[in-house]
């Protein structure tokens, strides 16, 4: 049963967790606004709120000067590939360790993580000698596959957890019914695995766009996605707050929309089934 | 039950998985431990030999190493007190009842969803500049000295940006732990005359100290490796070079890999220490 709660009390609570929370977003909120001022606008001292001439000429400025749109496409193509990739190679094993568990099964699901573990910097130099001595420094495939490899312990470690709540008796009873291994993944576990490898695909989407260790240091101008471009304005001439406010929410809205639907799994993904 | 043929083709699906972690683990520590005890400098001489331990030695002796260490331990251990402390305190009000929870809770977890270098140019530019920033507007309002944040209080300055990252991903774990305590008990104390510190102190808190370690034990390994938000805010300088950050120098700028090397297997075993504890409590976790 849940507390009876004064009205009183609840307008207290809902006042505060406002405040709090428009607080935590306002940086995200200002970046937002701040995007479709004037550069004049977006210095201003008082600074506007919402009250200047809304204008989108940012965007279209970021646009044109900067090719935005190729480094949308590389982030695309990185964070999509290597979480699709992750999952293709993942499931299977996913799946075997959640149905056909042997004696070793955790410590294969441990030592998974214990490469997640390795701090990317001790690995830095090899991964990047790599690259150059098979040409693929800069290269969205070469990152495409790095990052399959850094996601696939969660990638596989979600599926895992996701699919061990798959009861195991249903797979027996389709057994009896004389299904085969490969009725058995067709028609019985995909239909109940779906939601799962869906919210997997999500968190690991988010993952793989937001990594900005490999991306910075294994990309300069072809392989590039949105983490470098917007590193790039790290050393601005002139005024442009308002520009790098537009390129930013660019970067970072799609991520944000995706981001609120994988509440729950996050919490999953990131402490490997440990919170539920 | 398992037969011989299923179990033999579990073998077979879970075999790329694991072959490709295993090339993708020793492959390069294998690479890193064999720089570690060369001197390997790419643009001045290339590999010039066995140097045995020398540069684990020259990289605890340089006089970056202990700076670095210290540097790291302030920005972890700051960004954990700040993300476990009002983590909770955000977890416990988020749990009451309220008019537009979900909203709110939407606001309180977006940052975490910002990428690294996004959230540190936002807050480098359009809060900590100190002409145009909205901090300096807000000094100058109260008539005070706009603060040079990146430079005169630098790690402090690294440690809000780096805690807006993550203060919502704790507040997520623990919301999500708080949810599963049951209220019933809490009533019961509550009718038993335990005042509402008591009632946190006995009940709240131990219910969240599993949930609290996983936080910590997660959270330290990602913010061992903070690096993007160095990176564009202050290049590793005004004392925030941390030991990520003073690898990343050693091997890509100064492009003295062997040095970096010895550095990397340091950082590693440091990562490590902390990844046996996490990977006890999710082990246990999973014999349930």
């Amino acid at each position: 049963m849940a507390r009876a709660v004064t009205t009183q009390r609840k307008a207290l609570n809902t006042t505060l967790a406002w405040i709090i929370g428009l607080l935590i977003f306002f940086p995200i909120l200002w970046t937002i606004l701040t995007s479709f001022k004037t550069e004049a606008e977006a210095i201003a001292n008082p600074p506007v709120f919402l009250f200047f001439d809304w204008t989108l000429e940012n965007y279209a400025v970021v646009q044109e000067r900067s090719n935005y749109m190729r480094f949308l496409w590389n982030s695309v193509i990185i964070a999509g590939g290597s979480t699709i990739l992750g999952v293709l190679i993942a499931v299977p094993a996913a799946w075997s360790m959640a149905f056909v568990p042997s004696r070793r099964t955790k410590d294969i699901l441990l030592w998974m993580l214990s490469t997640k573990m390795l701090p990317a910097v001790g690995v830095l130099y090899p991964i990047y000698l790599l690259c150059i001595q098979l040409g693929v420094l800069d290269n969205r495939l070469a990152l495409v596959v790095i990052l399959m490899l850094i996601n696939l312990p969660i990638i596989v470690w979600m599926l895992y957890t996701y699919f061990r709540e798959i009861p195991g008796e249903i797979l027996e009873a389709a057994r009896m019914d004389g299904a085969g291994l490969k009725e058995e993944i067709l028609y019985v576990l995909t239909p109940m695995a779906i939601p799962g490898i869906a919210s997997t695909l999500l968190l690991n989407f988010i993952l793989a766009w937001n990594e900005a260790f490999w991306t910075l240091n294994l990309t300069s101008v072809d392989a590039a996605p949105l983490t470098a471009f917007i590193a790039s304005y790290s050393s601005p001439e002139g005024l442009f707050f308002a520009k790098l406010s537009a390129a930013s929410t660019m970067a970072i809205a799609p991520i944000l929309i995706l981001g609120w639907f994988s509440q729950k799994q996050l919490v999953r993904g990131l402490t490997f089934g440990a919170v539920k | 039950m398992a037969t011989q043929h299923s179990r033999s083709a579990a073998r077979i699906m879970m075999a790329p998985a694991v072959f490709l972690l295993l090339v993708w683990m020793l492959v390069p520590l294998s690479m890193t431990l064999w720089f570690s005890v060369r001197s390997y400098l790419p643009l001045r001489g290339g590999d010039q030999g066995f140097v045995g331990l020398e540069n684990f030695t020259r990289f605890v002796t340089s006089s970056a190493f202990w700076p670095a260490i210290l540097t790291t331990l302030i920005i972890v251990g700051g960004v954990l007190l700040i993300s476990i402390v009002f983590g909770i305190l955000l977890a416990m009000l988020l749990d009451q009842p309220m008019w537009g929870q979900g909203v709110v809770r939407i606001l309180v977890i977006a940052p975490f969803f910002v990428m690294p270098t996004v959230s540190a140019l936002v807050w480098k530019n359009m809060f900590m500049d100190p002409v145009n920033g909205l901090f300096a507007h807000l000094w100058r309002f109260f008539g005070a000295d706009p603060i040079v944040w990146l430079s005169d209080a630098s790690v402090f300055s690294i440690i809000m940006i780096v805690s807006w990252q993550w203060l919502p991903f704790a507040t997520l774990i623990l919301l999500t732990a708080i949810q599963s305590l049951d209220s019933e008990q809490l009533e019961a104390a509550e009718m038993d005359g335990a005042n509402p510190l008591a009632r946190f102190a006995f009940i709240t808190l131990p219910h969240l100290s599993r949930a609290i370690t996983i936080v910590i034990l997660i959270q330290t390994i990602f913010l061992l490796a903070v690096f993007a938000e160095i990176f564009v805010t202050t290049g590793g300088a005004f004392g925030t070079r941390t030991l990520t950050y003073l690898i990343y120098q050693r091997v890509l700028e100064s492009q003295n890999v062997g040095l970096g090397s010895a550095g990397g297997v340091y950082a590693i075993i440091l990562a490590n220490i902390v990844a046996l504890f996490l990977m006890r409590i999710v082990g246990k976790n999973l014999d349930r």
